[in-house]
């Protein structure tokens, strides 16, 4: 304190310099027309450089918040697609907006962790019940589809990967209309196998798999992968087809879940004859 | 002393007025106006305290200010040249030791020391004073090359003041 006191004894002449040319410049700026435009012009550029620096930096501090909201914003849009809609066209006297009825509603939702190194991959995501994620429903992403939801407590949903022996997703060779099963087999996170496609089709290399939407948990027509390469083993009346995933599991951060709307309807439909 | 204190008075207020009244209307080849006001900072007697030479510039400077509308420009260049009269005067050699009671004038520091004091001064005013006056550093040389030629016309009256008031000492 004593040597900050003593600092400005010292300078005290440099001081009051400093003060009376600031007051004096002030005047200037602030009585003089001319000055006074010249020293806003200036200021507002320079503050105006600095706010457009501040900005780019805090921008890209919240880049992942946007993601977030970007990603909000897609499951909204892509929950008014055409295919979410399930056509209910026996209703010819009602209006047109009532053509359409809305089946599958998409929850943007992060992963908060993935493994693709096990035999049993599982995936938690960051929203659960609260969120209004549920028990079966579908998870995927922008390049295909991702798993299952099997278990949810109140912010977090545990998501049976479809890298995992247990699973089995009803599939559809987009070309020909061919339903199969795509299950995985362990070894490589980027291929599965798809099953129970009969030798007589023909496919070829590079068709696209799509879900089937048999399963009341996948809308139609998701992406699943190409086929990457099939054979047929002797005596055996199916191929063994070779898919190349179209979701890269070991960069996935952002997913959709999808709700199917009607499933409990359809469920219900189908208990009394199991 | 009190006398000594009524004469710088009197100087502060005539120097101002006759700044005001006539000197500022001169407008010589358009643009050389001689500022001989500074006079007063020039001719305080060395044992004036610095923070006095800095109040009494502003002050002075503010007042002619006030009269030509320039608010602040003539005070900024005062203050600027007093702040620096200390470092100016230490830095010209005299034959005569600066004493209490002696002022920084021709009668008692010779022409030679003046002309240089003066000089050096008067040019840091008028840098100040126009560069605030263009209040841009793009053509600073022009406005440098400018504040010199006005600077000596203004040392030229002040000496011519000075043979005309200071004579009899």
């Amino acid at each position: 304190m004593r040597n900050l006191i003593n600092f400005f004894w010292r300078h005290s002449i440099f001081i009051l310099f400093i003060l009376l040319e600031f007051l004096a410049i002030s005047l200037v700026v602030n009585n003089n027309g001319y000055q006074k435009s010249v020293a806003f012009a200036w200021v507002s550029e320079k503050t105006g450089k600095i706010q457009s620096v501040r900005n780019s930096f805090w921008d890209y501090l919240n880049l992942k918040q946007t993601n977030k909201e970007l990603a909000a914003e897609n499951a909204r849009y892509r929950s008014m697609l055409p295919s979410a809609f399930l056509i209910t066209d026996t209703l010819v006297h009602y209006k047109k907006d009532t053509l359409y009825r809305q089946q599958y509603q998409m929850l943007s939702a992060e992963v908060i962790s993935n493994t693709t190194n096990s035999s049993t991959n599982f995936l938690q995501l960051n929203k659960g019940l609260l969120q209004g994620i549920n028990k079966d429903m579908a998870v995927i992403s922008p390049t295909g589809v991702v798993g299952i939801v099997v278990n949810v407590s109140q912010n977090f949903s545990w998501v049976m990967s479809l890298l995992n022996k247990e699973t089995r997703i009803s599939a559809r060779i987009k070309k020909n209309g061919q339903i199969g099963t795509i299950a995985w087999e362990g070894g490589s996170y980027r291929f599965a196998s798809l099953k129970d496609i009969p030798n007589h089709v023909r496919i070829s290399r590079g068709d696209t798999i799509v879900t089937s939407g048999y399963s009341h948990i996948f809308p139609k027509g998701e992406i699943i992968g190409v086929i990457n390469d099939f054979n047929i083993k002797s005596g055996e009346h199916f191929y063994d087809i070779n898919v190349r995933l179209g979701v890269d599991f070991n960069n996935l951060a952002n997913v959709y879940v999808i709700r199917n709307m009607l499933r409990d309807e359809q469920k219900k439909l189908e208990e009394p004859v199991k | 002393m009190s006398n000594q204190y009524i004469r710088i008075s009197l100087r502060f207020v005539i120097l101002v007025l006759v700044q005001v009244l006539l000197f500022n209307n001169i407008h010589f080849l358009g643009y050389i106006n001689p500022y001989i006001y500074i006079l007063f900072i020039l001719l305080l007697p060395f044992e004036t305290k610095r923070w006095v030479l800095l109040v009494l510039a502003f002050a002075l400077g503010l007042s002619v200010d006030f009269f030509s509308n320039s608010m602040g420009i003539h005070a900024a260049a005062c203050v600027f040249a007093a702040y620096f009269r200390p470092g100016v005067m230490s830095l010209i050699t005299s034959r005569k030791e600066y004493e209490p009671g002696v002022e920084p004038s021709i009668v008692d520091l010779g022409f030679q020391w003046f002309f240089m004091y003066s000089l050096i001064l008067v040019s840091l005013h008028h840098l100040i004073l126009f560069l605030l006056e263009v209040f841009r550093f793009s053509n600073f040389f022009s406005t440098l090359g400018h504040s010199i030629l006005n600077a000596l016309f203004t040392v030229l009256f002040i000496i011519l003041i000075q043979y005309i008031f200071y004579r009899k000492k």
